[in-house]
């Protein structure tokens, strides 16, 4: 009993003061963004992790139901409806399940990797349908709406952004533990086993299309749920919100995570908000660093980061570190910076000497400015520099490497 | 009649690039088992690299070395990349492709820049074909069609009639009974993989001066030749020539075709709901045909037209 109630407590703990640590308004858009996509790539994991399905169209439902959320909004502006903004999250995750029980009985029907490539060309379905009725979605430039309605209720107005982020923050810990319990259930257990050995579920007595299906309708429920927290945040919704490049990141991010754990997709949310917000407000090249990353873990880690965290506890709590293996990783650390360094120098020059920076408003003269560095892209020196760095961090990793194995 | 025979050349056209496109994936896929998410961007890396070469050695000399570098290009990334994956199992193997089309796509932007390349149709091929009734029909298009058929003819020799092909399709559908027999089936598999990126640099180069060769060519054509590998059956080369030249004529048809369910005399009165469908036209409907063609056939024959197993 402990060792169930005890993270999660930890976990509300650690949303209900990360904005009292990181309390810029910046930092807390950040969150309320990170909220969304940690409950996106959950509802993403029902359906990886657990049923074995690489779906490459999650954010249609997240989108539907961000788009259902919208109206319902406007309604309740003009005075139409009369509903509480703090459910509206509910109308997202009802629009979202609902737009899965007609569209998942067309997925569900393939397995594998034609569920992948099916759920591909319905993203592009669904998009290009976005775009073809601009009187329900707003065309190209979106639906927008005010989540200020009404009578504030006890103060809470969702005025302010602290508000709406622990709005966000309430419905991702209730929906966390929604999609933790339902792991345990029966469901969970066959849409587990479904995943592993279709033929034997079906053998036992349970109809493997209908298992995926009914899992997909609840992890859309969930996407919608983000969907409509995303719309009450940004107060704007978009043929975006529903298009395959947001499909892909959700997957990206999830898969970064790492999809055997539970807190992976957590991990893949956080990780992921900061390379897709956070690094971009830095460098043009963060699409090219996500990229990497993600080709680096699918080919090193393919358990995700969660893996790796869950062998370094592994290892802290047997109690076999010694000296010898801290050395061992310290010499890997530096040997894995000083590349990193190298990678992320040449990769600035490259972007900055083709296609010149982001502020840049005219002119070849603006520099690169890198860790307080002016550099000159044009001059061999610092290209000299960043491949230097390269070698000698790959060399040593190699070293490295053919070391660890001869022992 | 003039209408119907310029469009039926422009559809047969359009598809027989998408199955240049397509056949690649589907040999690909039945080696893998695993569709390649980054096959469209082998495509654009084939525009762009022929627009490359365009510009040095003349539009003749990069039709015939793009495919080929870029066919290399594809058989390191399945050399160095894909064969390490592959002890994890299928789902890192397809994630590796679809990271793999977003590494593509910021490497094109980084050498050639975020706008389209000027990739022009070469001066000899610029022109007129033939005049029927009153259209023009241009010769580049001609020429598209002749690579592509003559590339298709080509494939269907190889596979069929020489003993490469033999041991190809013993590989891909009996590897350990090839490997037995004494064939190095890695590198047969190397070898189909790099072939299958050089067919789509093919369609790359020349479609890349048809079209437009910019940084989003690759996303544009990525999801339709997965339908079209649906639709057809998985593995089925025939059926993806089938669906390719179905979904080329549906597209070409329906974009040249101005009709709507009001047009049609379907009545209905301004402020109903169902007013902006009966007034939306076959042309605005033409981007999504292919993926409701994928739907109907999800519905009526879910192992696709010519495939053989449920997947």
């Amino acid at each position: 009993m402990r060792r169930t109630v005890l993270p999660w407590l930890l976990f509300a703990l650690l949303l209900l003061l990360a904005p009292l640590v990181f309390a810029q308004s910046a930092a807390l858009s950040l969150l309320s963004q990170m909220g969304t996509m940690v409950l996106l790539c959950l509802s993403c994991n029902m359906l990886l992790g657990e049923g074995g399905m690489l779906s490459f169209g999650h954010a249609v439902y997240s989108g539907l139901g961000a788009f259902g959320a919208i109206h319902l909004m406007n309604r309740m502006a003009d005075g139409g409806v009369a509903f509480p903004v703090t459910l509206v999250p509910l109308a997202g995750g009802l629009t979202g399940a609902l737009c899965a029980v007609v569209l998942g009985y067309l997925t569900t029907r393939r397995a594998g990797t034609t569920f992948a490539m099916i759920t591909l060309g319905l993203v592009e379905l669904v998009s290009a349908c976005v775009l073809m009725f601009p009187e329900v979605f707003g065309g190209e430039g979106g639906i927008s709406g005010n989540r200020v309605i009404g009578e504030p209720v006890l103060g809470i107005s969702y005025g302010p952004q602290i508000q709406v982020y622990y709005l966000i923050a309430g419905w991702l810990l209730v929906c966390a533990i929604a999609i933790y319990a339902l792991r345990h259930t029966p469901l969970g257990r066959i849409l587990n086993a479904v995943r592993d050995n279709p033929e034997r579920a079906a053998f036992i007595g349970y109809d493997p299309q209908r298992v995926r299906y009914l899992a997909l309708i609840l992890s859309a429920f969930f996407a919608g749920v983000a969907g409509g927290l995303s719309a009450i945040n940004f107060e704007i919704v978009s043929a975006e919100y529903v298009g395959a490049l947001r499909s892909g990141a959700i997957l990206l991010f999830t898969f970064i995570g790492g999809t055997a754990y539970f807190y992976g997709p957590i991990i893949g949310g956080v990780v992921g908000v900061l390379f897709s917000s956070w690094l971009s407000a830095y460098t043009q090249a963060w699409q090219f660093y996500l990229g990497a990353f993600f080709i680096l873990i699918v080919m090193t880690a393919p358990g995700g980061l969660a893996s790796l965290t869950d062998r370094g506890w592994r290892l802290l709590r047997s109690g076999d570190i010694e000296a010898r293996l801290l050395m061992r990783l310290g010499l890997w650390l530096m040997a894995a910076l000083c590349t990193l360094a190298g990678v992320i120098l040449a990769t600035e020059m490259a972007y900055q000497a083709s296609l010149g920076s982001l502020a840049e408003t005219g002119g070849e003269g603006a520099s690169l400015v890198l860790w307080g560095w002016s550099i000159d892209v044009h001059s061999a020196r610092p290209w000299i520099v960043a491949m230097l760095l390269i070698a000698v961090g790959a060399m040593a990793l190699a070293v490295w490497h053919r070391k660890g194995k001869g022992r | 009649m003039e209408f119907a025979l310029i469009t039926f050349l422009n559809g047969l056209g359009y598809g027989f690039l998408l199955f240049l496109l397509s056949s690649g994936l589907t040999l690909i896929y039945s080696m893998m088992g695993v569709p390649n998410f980054a096959h469209a961007s082998f495509y654009m890396l084939g525009a762009y690299v022929a627009y490359a070469l365009a510009g040095v050695l003349g539009f003749w000399w990069a039709l015939l070395l793009a495919p080929l570098a870029v066919g290399i290009v594809g058989a390191l990334v399945e050399h160095y990349g894909l064969r390490i994956v592959h002890r994890y199992g299928h789902v890192p193997e397809l994630l590796f492709t679809f990271g793999l089309s977003y590494l593509v796509v910021e490497l094109v932007q980084l050498v050639w820049g975020r706008s389209p390349v000027p990739y022009r149709i070469p001066p000899e091929l610029d022109g007129t074909l033939f005049t029927l009734y009153s259209t023009a029909f241009p010769i580049y298009r001609g020429f598209m069609l002749l690579v592509a058929a003559l590339m298709l003819l080509a494939l269907w020799l190889l596979l069929r009639h020489t003993r490469i092909g033999l041991v190809i399709q013993a590989a891909l559908t009996h590897p350990q009974m090839a490997e037995a027999l004494g064939h190095n089936v890695p590198r047969v598999f190397m070898l189909v993989f790099g072939g299958g990126c050089a067919l789509a640099a093919l369609a790359g180069v020349i479609g890349g001066n048809a079209f437009v060769t910019e940084p989003g060519m690759a996303a544009a054509v990525g999801s339709i030749i997965f339908v079209v590998v649906v639709v057809g059956g998985l593995g089925s080369l025939a059926g993806a020539f089938i669906t390719s030249l179905l979904i080329g004529m549906m597209q070409t048809f329906a974009v040249a075709l101005d009709v709507s369910l009001a047009s049609l005399g379907v009545p209905v009165s301004a402020g109903s709901a169902l007013a902006p469908l009966v007034h939306l036209t076959l042309a605005q409907v033409a981007p999504v045909l292919p993926y409701l063609l994928l739907v109907v056939m999800l519905i009526v024959r879910p192992k696709g037209l010519l495939g053989r197993r449920e997947g």
